[in-house]
């Protein structure tokens, strides 16, 4: 077992310098510490000027996604062990403006996500004396896994679409508007029709598959994406054959 | 700091990271993703294939058998099993992403994907029988 390994770190501080840099720095490596656990070593030992977003520490926040050996990953879930011998190379997550070190601006992916509408619509609220909105466990199994999502932008870093096209509207956003799509509650299908089957919604994905190898979660963003491109066919068609409404 | 660096709190000045034009070398799943998406030309070719075969037909049992011999230079079998190469990456591809798309109920219950994947290589199967079939048959 080794005692410490190295970590080159990807810096970039625009009040100096134009582009990134890397610092090496050795850390230990117990079992138990993940990537995470090395950046947060030379924030509080070496260096206090490396920026990097976390919180949770438990793959639940969706903060600390980089770039590890050039594979997206949520530093916390990430074992130093994993690597061997090291050197274990932290990026900021691809495909994204980095703002410093680390951290990328994620403002264009917020503002995809609140395009598709990712919470439940109601053409009209019951009145509360007919009391809650029941599900059975079938009607919730139709959705449950793409509630999974914790927002991390793994799948934007690993989606070469999104790097190509930065307007394609991404895996996490049509995952989580199927999320909404599927639930028995919700009657907001064609409104988020309008934004996903434009050529820059699911038409732009050709399949590559890699947002649902990375994907901590096991939300399976690449099938989400499948799935509703024959949901929108199949309501083109409908629509083509049957103007007037079946 | 100098001139040319100004950053202040409420603009930042971010760093893009251009993709690289050799992004797709990068990963086996993205030079898979490139061969797949290649394979649309063998596709097309196969179509126009069978145009050219149709017409030689139409024109009588001469021009048919210059297009037998035409087909059989090396050259020509070299690009059709190539393309049957793509074809079939194409099929395989689309045989995966089926599963994914369709979600198939029965009694209420969802069918499983590998049941859905297995379907769509039953139909193959099916097909590939009733076309041998009909070329052995005729």
């Amino acid at each position: 077992m080794r005692d410490s390994i190295t970590l080159q770190v990807a810096r970039y501080r625009p009040e100096q310098e134009s582009e990134a840099t890397f610092d090496e720095h050795e850390v230990p490596c117990p079992k138990e510490w993940v990537v995470l656990d090395g950046l947060n070593h030379i924030k509080d030992r070496i260096d206090g000027t490396l920026s990097y977003r976390w919180s949770c520490r438990m793959g639940i926040c969706g903060s600390c996604g980089m770039t590890v050996n050039g594979e997206p990953k949520l530093t916390c879930a990430t074992f130093l062990s994993e690597y061997g011998r090291g050197p274990v190379r932290v990026e900021p997550l691809r495909n994204f403006p980095v703002i410093r070190d680390l951290i990328v601006d994620m403002g264009d992916f917020m503002r995809k996500l609140v395009r598709v509408k990712p919470w439940i619509v109601r053409q009209a609220e019951k009145p509360l004396s007919e009391g809650e909105y029941r599900q059975t466990p079938e009607e919730l199994d139709d959705y449950k896994q793409f509630s999974m999502c914790i927002t991390c932008m793994l799948c934007y870093a690993a989606c070469p679409i999104y790097g190509l096209d930065p307007k394609f509207i991404g895996p996490a956003a049509i995952a989580l508007a199927q999320r909404y799509n599927l639930d028995s509650r919700d009657e907001g299908a064609s409104e988020r029709m309008e934004v996903l089957s434009e050529h820059e919604g699911i038409w732009g994905c050709t399949f590559v598959g890699e947002c649902t190898k990375v994907c901590p979660k096991h939300v399976d963003p690449a099938g989400a994406i499948q799935r509703y491109k024959l949901t929108a066919a199949v309501e083109s068609m409908k629509s083509f054959f049957m103007p007037r409404g079946a | 700091m100098g001139q040319r660096h100004a950053y202040t709190e409420y603009h930042p000045r971010w760093l893009r990271r251009p993709v690289s034009t050799y992004w797709w070398l990068q990963k086996r799943s993205y030079f898979a993703f490139i061969l797949r998406e290649a394979s649309c030309i063998f596709v097309a070719w196969f179509v126009v294939y069978l145009l050219m075969l149709v017409r030689a037909v139409s024109e009588g049992e001469m021009s048919y058998r210059q297009f037998l011999s035409w087909s059989a230079s090396p050259l020509i079998l070299l690009v059709n099993l190539v393309s049957l190469l793509f074809i079939v990456l194409h099929a395989i591809t689309f045989f995966e992403a089926a599963p994914r798309a369709m979600v198939v109920h029965v009694g209420g219950r969802r069918v499983p994907n590998g049941f859905v994947g297995a379907a769509h290589y039953l139909g193959l199967l099916a097909a590939s029988v009733i076309v041998v079939w009909i070329l052995l048959g005729a």
